[in-house]
C-alpha cells in the first residue's frame, strides 16, 4: 500500500518533458517532490504563477509569494506572474497538459466531487470547477477509501458535483485505474496490493483485465 | 499634466462608502489584501455589506475582522474554507454565501470592467453553480452564462504606484487586485510605496491609473502569512 508521498511518486511517472502542470492543494502539492531533474516542466499555480519552484529556506519567506495552497513558495529561473484573469485563462484555454487534484469521491464514469458536504463542511471550490471543466488530462490523487473506510470510487458521486465527465486516471494507495466507457478500469496495483483488495474497496464498476501489473516505484 | 488620484489618507480614500454598499476587495488569502482599507471598514462600523473577494480572511485577519464584527451580510467567494467563524454564520444562515468558481469571479469582475455583460464558460457545468443559469453548446460542449461583477467600492493594494493611479503588483500579490480595479466604479488603492510621477517605468505598469480613482500611501503593513512552508537551512 502506497502512503501519500508513494502516490505522488506514481503520479511524476505520468508528466512529461515540456509540458505545463498544475497542481491541487495536499498529495498533489508532493508530486513536484518527484520530477527527474532535467527534465523541463513547469508548475502553474492558480494564484498566479508559472514556474513555481520548491519551499524557501528558512528566512527566506516572502508574504507576497504563495501557492493556491497559501503556502510560501519560490520561484524558478524564468518564472512569470500574472493575474488571476490571466492564470485561468491558461486553464480553461487549455495551455496547462496536466492538472492533478484531490478529491472526495470519484463517479464510473468521471465525475468527480470535491469541494462540499451538505450541512457540514463547505469550503468552496476555489479554482476545481475552471480546472476540471477545461482540462483534457485530468488525474485525481486520493486514497481509495474514506476514513470509515467506505469506498470514494463509486457508481455516483453522492456529494454535490465539480464536474462531470472529466477525470481521465485515478491514482490512489491501493492502485492505479483508468476511467473509460463508465467504468473503472484497472491498470496497476500498488506494491503488496493483491487485485482482490482492489475490488473489495471498489464500489463503482471495475473492470479487471487479466494480468495487472505492480506499480514500479523506486 | 496627469491627472492626479492621490488622497491624503485612508480615510479620505474611504469616504463615501456606506452601509448595504457592494465592495470589492482584492487578495488571495492572506496574500495583497488591502489592509489599511479592511481596518477603516472595520472602524467606519458600516453594516449590511456585500463582498466580493476571493476569500474570507482568516479568524483575526483580513476580512475576519469585518466578520467579527457582523458588518457582512453577503460574501461572493470562490474558498472559505480557512476561518471558522465564516463557517458558522454560513451554516446557521447569518451569512448569505454565493460560491463561485475561482477562474468566473476572476472573469466576472474584468468583464464588468471591460463592460462586457456576460460570458460562457465550460466552468460549473452540471453542478450546482448552473442552477438557473443558461446552458448553450459551443464546438459540442455544454457552457453556462455567468454575468459581470461590479462594485460600489473596489478596494486593492499594490506594491508601488503613483499619484495618477498606476500600479505595479509584487510577485502573487496580484491575483484579484488588477480585475477588481477595473471593476469598482470607485477603486481605492493602497501601496506599500508611493512613488513621485514618472518613477514609474510606463513598460512596467500593471494597472494603469485610468481604472484607479483614488490612491494613498499605507502604513503598517502586516502582511501575515497564512502557511509558513520552509526548508530547514
Amino acid at each position: 500500500m502506497l502512503d501519500k508521498n508513494g502516490i505522488a511518486q506514481r503520479i511524476a511517472q505520468e508528466v512529461r518533458n515540456g509540458w505545463y502542470v498544475n497542481l491541487g492543494i495536499g498529495i498533489p502539492t508532493l508530486v513536484a517532490n518527484y520530477i527527474p531533474s532535467g527534465m523541463e516542466v513547469e508548475f502553474q499555480s492558480e494564484n498566479g504563477i508559472l514556474g513555481m519552484g520548491p519551499f524557501p529556506m528558512e528566512g527566506d519567506e516572502d508574504a507576497d509569494l504563495i501557492n493556491a495552497g497559501k503556502q510560501t513558495i519560490t520561484a524558478m529561473p524564468g518564472a512569470a506572474y500574472f493575474d488571476s484573469a490571466t492564470s485561468f485563462a491558461m486553464i480553461r484555454g487549455q495551455h496547462v497538459q496536466l492538472t492533478v487534484l484531490g478529491a472526495m469521491e470519484v463517479s464510473q464514469n468521471g465525475d468527480i466531487a470535491n469541494w462540499k458536504i451538505p450541512g457540514k463542511m463547505v469550503k468552496g471550490m476555489g479554482g476545481a470547477m475552471d480546472l476540471v471543466a477545461s482540462a483534457e488530462n485530468i488525474i485525481v490523487a486520493m486514497m481509495h477509501t474514506n476514513r470509515a473506510g467506505e469506498s470514494k470510487l463509486l457508481s455516483n458521486c453522492s456529494l454535490p458535483l465539480t464536474g462531470v465527465a472529466c477525470v481521465r486516471r485515478v491514482v490512489t494507495n491501493l492502485a492505479v485505474l483508468d476511467i473509460r466507457d463508465g467504468a473503472f478500469h484497472l491498470v496497476e496495483v500498488a506494491p503488496g496490493i493483491s487485485v482482490e483488495q482492489v475490488v473489495a474497496a471498489t464500489a463503482g464498476k471495475l473492470v479487471v483485465p487479466e494480468s495487472v501489473p505492480e506499480m514500479q516505484i523506486s | 499634466m496627469a491627472i492626479s488620484k492621490q488622497v491624503k489618507d485612508v480615510t479620505a480614500a474611504c469616504s463615501g462608502v456606506e452601509s448595504g454598499m457592494t465592495l470589492m476587495l482584492g487578495g488571495f488569502g492572506l496574500c495583497g489584501i488591502p489592509e489599511c482599507s479592511i481596518a477603516e471598514l472595520v472602524r467606519l462600523g458600516i453594516q449590511d455589506v456585500t463582498c466580493i473577494s476571493n476569500n474570507a480572511g482568516v479568524d483575526d485577519f483580513g476580512l475576519g475582522l469585518l466578520l467579527q464584527q457582523r458588518q457582512i451580510r453577503k460574501m461572493i467567494s470562490s474558498y472559505v474554507g480557512e476561518n471558522d467563524e465564516f463557517e458558522r454564520q454560513m451554516l446557521s444562515g447569518e451569512l448569505e454565501v454565493d460560491l463561485i468558481p475561482q477562474g468566473s469571479l476572476a472573469e466576472r469582475c474584468r468583464a464588468g470592467g471591460a463592460g462586457i455583460p456576460a460570458f460562457y464558460t465550460p466552468a460549473g457545468y452540471g453542478t450546482e453553480v448552473a442552477a438557473g443559469k443558461e446552458v448553450r453548446d459551443f464546438n459540442g460542449k455544454p457552457h453556462i452564462l455567468e454575468s459581470a461583477l461590479t462594485a460600489d467600492f473596489a478596494f486593492v493594494k499594490a506594491w508601488k504606484g503613483d499619484a495618477s493611479g498606476n500600479l505595479i503588483f509584487k510577485a502573487t500579490a496580484r491575483n484579484f487586485n488588477p480585475m477588481m480595479a477595473m471593476a469598482g466604479k470607485i477603486t481605492v488603492a493602497e501601496v506599500e510605496e508611493l512613488v513621485p510621477e514618472g518613477e514609474l517605468d510606463p513598460n512596467s505598469v500593471h494597472t494603469p491609473g485610468i481604472f484607479v480613482q483614488r490612491i494613498f500611501q499605507g502604513s503598517g503593513y502586516e502582511k501575515r502569512i497564512e502557511q509558513r512552508t520552509v526548508q530547514s537551512r
